[in-house]
């Protein structure tokens, strides 16, 4: 059913912009889940030949993006004790023109690109590359680790549609690793959220920002006090100078 | 053969997981290291056939890759067993700022160490795009828990930065696998580089281009090419030595082994010209960033850190610049990696005599540390490409190549970067090794560097040097064959 | 030529019956019986035989706002398509002229507004254009994109050109165009949850606010000028949703007006049920609007 397809493209850029709107991290959360399941149910629309594992496959899909990641990011928020804003750096009608010019870009580019005929659904490429575009958005405007990771899951989100547009025969293999890579990727970001979160009392990463090249560091080193002092406790190395431990 | 290389590792680096006693395993990782660079020896001599269709094999640009991690990562491990029994007192006290900090236990340390191994094995073996797009992911992941050995503030901050960039650029690269994938419709040609290779002028350009674009911005976000390689120097100087030496000397060049395949691909479809180009520019923008933020550098890791950009920056333009240059870069990789290890371990040994990781409170290395001195002064000129050095024979190579191609610019930016490199470098090693050290206190014991861990880098710097006066005919015929793969031959 | 003025003048007829649709659909919710379906008729003759009061500060602006408003909507009413048929004026480029007569009723408004002199009114005065940027565009916009389908820029063309099949060949275009249309009609009919029409609070007046001087037969033509503008929306939604599709008018005329009930009643469930925005989140919900007649004008140019 070509229309139906078609309306789930549309589904999709209409929840990036409601992503590049939404000023909350539950909602956000939320949306991409949802963006992520109603992607999965593209293969159940290809018509021609489905393969028989393609339900089993979107129903593996659908359990991993509408409930496990949405679990995973939710108990991070959780334990991080996140504020509900997700206080952008832009303001919100920037990033939704953003995104609409995205979308009007990747139009373009879509036309450019023409995918041979075995693909089925238009609007797949300018859909893909607009959402992998609004999840480099969420990265870069917006100033939680938590968006930053769900910015990461909508890139992915881009990605897997457009794996669809062309492996509409065998998806099941190219997209079953790169959603285990996912899964695992989201994992290890969320306990170092949560390490962020021990360390800082929060997880605003524009405070992640003491390395660097750009100002002098203004750290004075300790061993320079201590010259002349004695020099306590052991460092990277060990040091079999007076280690106290 | 090349399952048991890569699965030695794996089931070594599970069961380091399971084993309490720390002795046993640090025994464990010097015997799977060892075994590893056995089975490598062993494929070196052996030369296993490649069958079209399978998944993983080794040519002779797999094989160099597989070579140079196999040698660093023994080097590496005989070091890292000494290092973490020095770290074993804890808390840790940061040198910097003065706070207490733990060290991540023992156990997921080496496990991930090994696990590491395992996957940067799969990366230089595999002969599908995507196994080696997934493996070179693995190592993403693998990694990050190593850089946050130290758990402080800053290494999380760099490790935060390292997964997040490094991930989205792996994306990009995935991207681009698609896009190859997209090339390949009309004519049927899998992933699989046999068919890949097969098939490569009936892939539609458009999309070859755009696949290339994509893949060189995912896999140089993981290489460490400027500007998207702002990951690296905070990685590189908030993670212990031995981690920092194996993501220099072995990640960088599994990450440049996926840019050269897709070049491979691109160069038997004839749009050579145009990944020369790009592989040119970025090239020398790497060479530019990392001679800029070197004149200025306050922390020595930072500079060997930029450091390795400016050689994978090398290794780019050699690409570029074809026939007899990527002989050079490819020498170059293999000096470099050794190298850059040794100065790592080097430059932890002086980090844990002096307890600091600011330049300007490190002097007079020589009276303090005098056989730590002379090898971070060798490693000096070794790295900025003195003569007898495989590293100037490399860089030689890529000069030759850009003067008789005709690529004047290049050539001359090339040498303009080279030489503030070494300026800037040569001031802080200098400074660092002579001068007025601080006078001790009797309170405080002179620091010695333990014999072990001083030996590796010993090591890898004698087999630069010897590689700069000798070219054993093996390696020899390792480099060309794998040349010829990426279309050297101009 | 019959049909058409028969048309209209069922337009003329039935446009106040459909606030009486809205407000007993509210009631409704509420549990009460509500005010009759014609209350909005008897308010009317009430309003005609009262005497106007004006005010001391006004001038003949004052006197000529409510005119003027009931004069752009009943030309406005002469180009509407009535159940996908064309009404009886129609030529290229009648859309343009339809959302500009809508936009001199809100200026003539405006203005009779500004002329009192009051606080009051002026406040209303630029909320009610403040939020104009955001919906005219939408609304434009909207139009376009199914002007692109097809038919012209007459909207007689363009309600011919549409068919039931469009339904199942353009959906995403459609869909968009009703959402951005039914967000646009909240806000020029001053519906929650951009403005309540029952409130009378300085914090949330927009529309009301405008025209609280106003008194006898000039509020007369205000409430009947509101009640076209109702219908002027109204029917532009039913005629996308119920493209014509039968060759009786009879039966497409039924269908059309019973379409029509089903949006005030929709209008009113909606009203019952949301809560009004504050005034800050209204451009956004308007910048909404404004997204999806562009995404649908992308859809409909790409196709």
């Amino acid at each position: 059913m070509i229309p139906l397809a078609e309306l789930i493209i549309v589904a999709v850029i209409l929840l990036n912009l409601a992503m590049a709107a939404s000023g909350e991290l539950a909602a956000c959360i939320r949306l991409a889940a949802a963006q992520g399941v109603i992607a999965a149910l593209l293969p159940l629309l290809a018509g021609r030949g489905a393969p028989s594992g393609t339900i089993v496959f979107c129903g593996a899909v659908i359990l991993l993006k509408g409930g496990i990641f949405p679990w995973l990011l939710t108990r991070a928020r959780v334990k991080a004790n996140v504020r509900k804003e997700v206080e952008p750096v832009i303001g919100y009608p920037a990033s939704i023109i953003l995104c609409l010019g995205a979308f009007a870009a990747s139009s373009w580019l879509g036309a450019r690109l023409p995918l041979p005929e075995t693909a089925s659904v238009a609007w797949i490429v300018p859909a893909s590359l607009s959402t992998i575009f609004t999840g480099f958005l969420l990265l870069t405007t917006r100033t939680k680790a938590i968006t930053q990771v769900l910015g990461y899951l909508v890139i992915e989100n881009g990605i897997y549609i457009f794996g669809l547009a062309l492996f509409v025969e065998q998806p099941l293999m190219v997209e079953m690793a790169i959603l285990l890579d996912v899964f695992v990727a989201v994992f290890v970001m969320g306990i170092t959220i949560f390490h962020i979160s021990r360390e800082f009392d929060h997880i605003d990463t524009t405070e992640l920002s003491q390395l660097g090249d750009w100002y002098p560091n203004p750290v004075k080193s300790a061993a320079a006090e201590a010259a002349g002092a004695g020099q306590r406790g052991s460092y990277d190395g060990g040091g079999q100078s007076g280690g106290k431990k | 053969m090349i399952g048991l290389l890569m699965l030695v590792p794996l089931l070594s680096g599970l069961s380091a997981f399971l084993i309490r006693d720390d002795g046993k395993r640090r025994v464990l990782l010097l015997t799977a290291a060892a075994a590893h660079l056995a089975l490598t020896v062993y494929a070196l001599a052996a030369r296993p056939g490649i069958v079209p269709g399978d998944w993983f094999a080794l040519d002779p640009l797999g094989l160099l890759f597989l070579g140079v991690t196999s040698v660093l990562f023994f080097g590496a491990s005989v070091y890292a067993v000494k290092y973490l029994s020095l770290e074993k007192r804890d808390p840790g006290e940061d040198s910097e700022e003065g706070f207490i900090f733990n060290n991540a236990p023992e156990a997921v340390f080496t496990g991930c160490l090994l696990l590491f191994l395992s996957a940067m094995t799969a990366v230089t073996a595999s002969r599908h795009l995507g196994i080696l797009w997934a493996a070179v992911e693995a190592t993403t992941l693998l990694s990050a828990p190593l850089i946050y050995f130290h758990r402080h503030k800053r290494s999380l901050e760099a490790t935060w930065k390292y997964l997040l960039i490094c991930s989205v650029g792996i994306a990009m690269a995935l991207m681009g696998n698609l896009f190859l994938g997209a090339a390949g419709l009309r004519s049927g040609a899998d992933l699989d580089l046999e068919s890949l290779l097969a098939k490569a002028l009936s892939l539609d350009r458009a999309w070859l281009k755009a696949a290339f674009l994509f893949l060189f911005v995912g896999y140089g976000t993981k290489m460490g090419l400027a500007p998207f390689h702002t990951w690296l120097p905070d990685a590189h100087s908030e993670s212990p030595a031995v981690v920092s030496a194996l993501l220099s000397g072995a990640l960088l060049n599994c990450a440049f082994l996926g840019i050269l395949r897709v070049a491979q691909v691109c160069a038997a479809a004839g749009l050579s010209a145009f990944t020369g180009e790009i592989l040119i520019f970025f090239g020398i923008l790497s060479l530019m960033t990392a001679a800029f933020f070197i004149l200025a550098q306050k922390d020595y890791k930072r500079m060997l850190a930029y450091s390795s950009i400016e050689h994978m920056g090398i290794l780019s333009l050699g690409v570029g610049l074809g026939g007899g240059a990527v002989y050079g870069a490819l020498l170059n990789a293999v000096s470099h990696s050794l190298t850059k290890a040794g100065l790592f371990f080097v430059s932890g040994l002086v980090l844990a005599a002096y307890k600091t990781k600011q330049i300007s409170e490190v002097k007079g290395l020589v009276r303090r540390v005098p056989r730590t001195a002379v090898l971070w002064l060798t490693g000096f000129f070794l790295i900025t490409g003195t003569p007898p050095s495989g590293i100037f024979l490399g860089k030689f190579m890529i000069l030759k190549a850009a003067v008789s191609g005709g690529h004047y610019a290049a050539a001359a930016s090339y040498l303009f970067f080279l030489a503030v490199v070494f300026a800037g470098m040569g001031r802080i090693f200098l400074e660092m090794t002579l001068g007025e050290a601080a006078v001790l206190s009797e309170a405080e014991k002179p620091f010695k560097a333990s014999r072990q861990m001083l030996i590796p880098a010993a090591c890898f710097f004698a087999g630069v040097i010897f590689l700069g006066l000798y070219m054993p005919a093996w390696l020899n015929d390792l480099i060309t064959g794998a040349k010829d793969l990426i279309g050297g031959a101009v | 030529m019959i049909k058409p003025l028969i048309q209209y003048f069922l337009a003329l007829a039935l446009a106040p019956l459909f606030s009486g649709v809205i407000n007993r659909v509210k009631a409704f919710f509420a549990g009460r019986r509500g005010v009759p379906v014609f209350q909005l008729y008897f308010d009317l003759y009430k309003l005609v035989h009262k005497t106007p009061v004006y005010s001391r500060t006004t001038t003949w602006l004052f006197r000529a706002g409510p005119v003027a408003g009931l004069a752009a909507m009943l030309c406005a009413l002469a180009f509407l398509p009535f159940g996908g048929r064309p009404a009886f004026l129609s030529f290229e480029g009648d859309l343009i002229l339809l959302a500009y007569l809508l936009g001199l009723a809100r200026f003539a408004t405006v203005l009779a507004a500004l002329d009192t002199g009051s606080s009051f009114e002026g406040m209303g005065a630029s909320r009610e254009v403040q939020f104009a940027v955001f919906a005219e565009p939408a609304f434009f916009l909207a139009l376009a994109a199914l002007a692109r389908g097809g038919g012209g820029l007459s909207l007689a063309g363009i309600f011919t050109n549409l068919t039931p099949s469009a339904w199942f060949t353009a959906s995403p275009v459609l869909i968009l165009v009703t959402g951005s249309l039914f967000l646009v009609f909240l806000a020029e009919n001053s519906r929650v949850p951009v403005d309540d029409p029952n409130t009378h609070l300085e914090l949330t007046m927009i529309h009301e606010v405008m025209v609280l001087d106003h008194s006898g037969p000039d509020l007369a033509f205000i409430f009947y000028g509101a009640a076209l503008k109702l219908w002027v929306f109204g029917s532009l939604i039913a005629c996308v949703i119920l493209p014509r599709h039968s060759g009786s008018w009879l039966v497409d005329a039924g269908a059309f007006i019973l379409a029509m009930s089903a949006i005030a009643a929709l209008v009113g469930v909606v009203e019952s049920v949301m809560g009004r925005l504050r005034l800050l989140k209204v451009p956004y919900l308007l910048m909404t609007a404004l997204t999806f007649s562009i995404l649908a004008l992308i859809f409909q140019a790409g196709r």
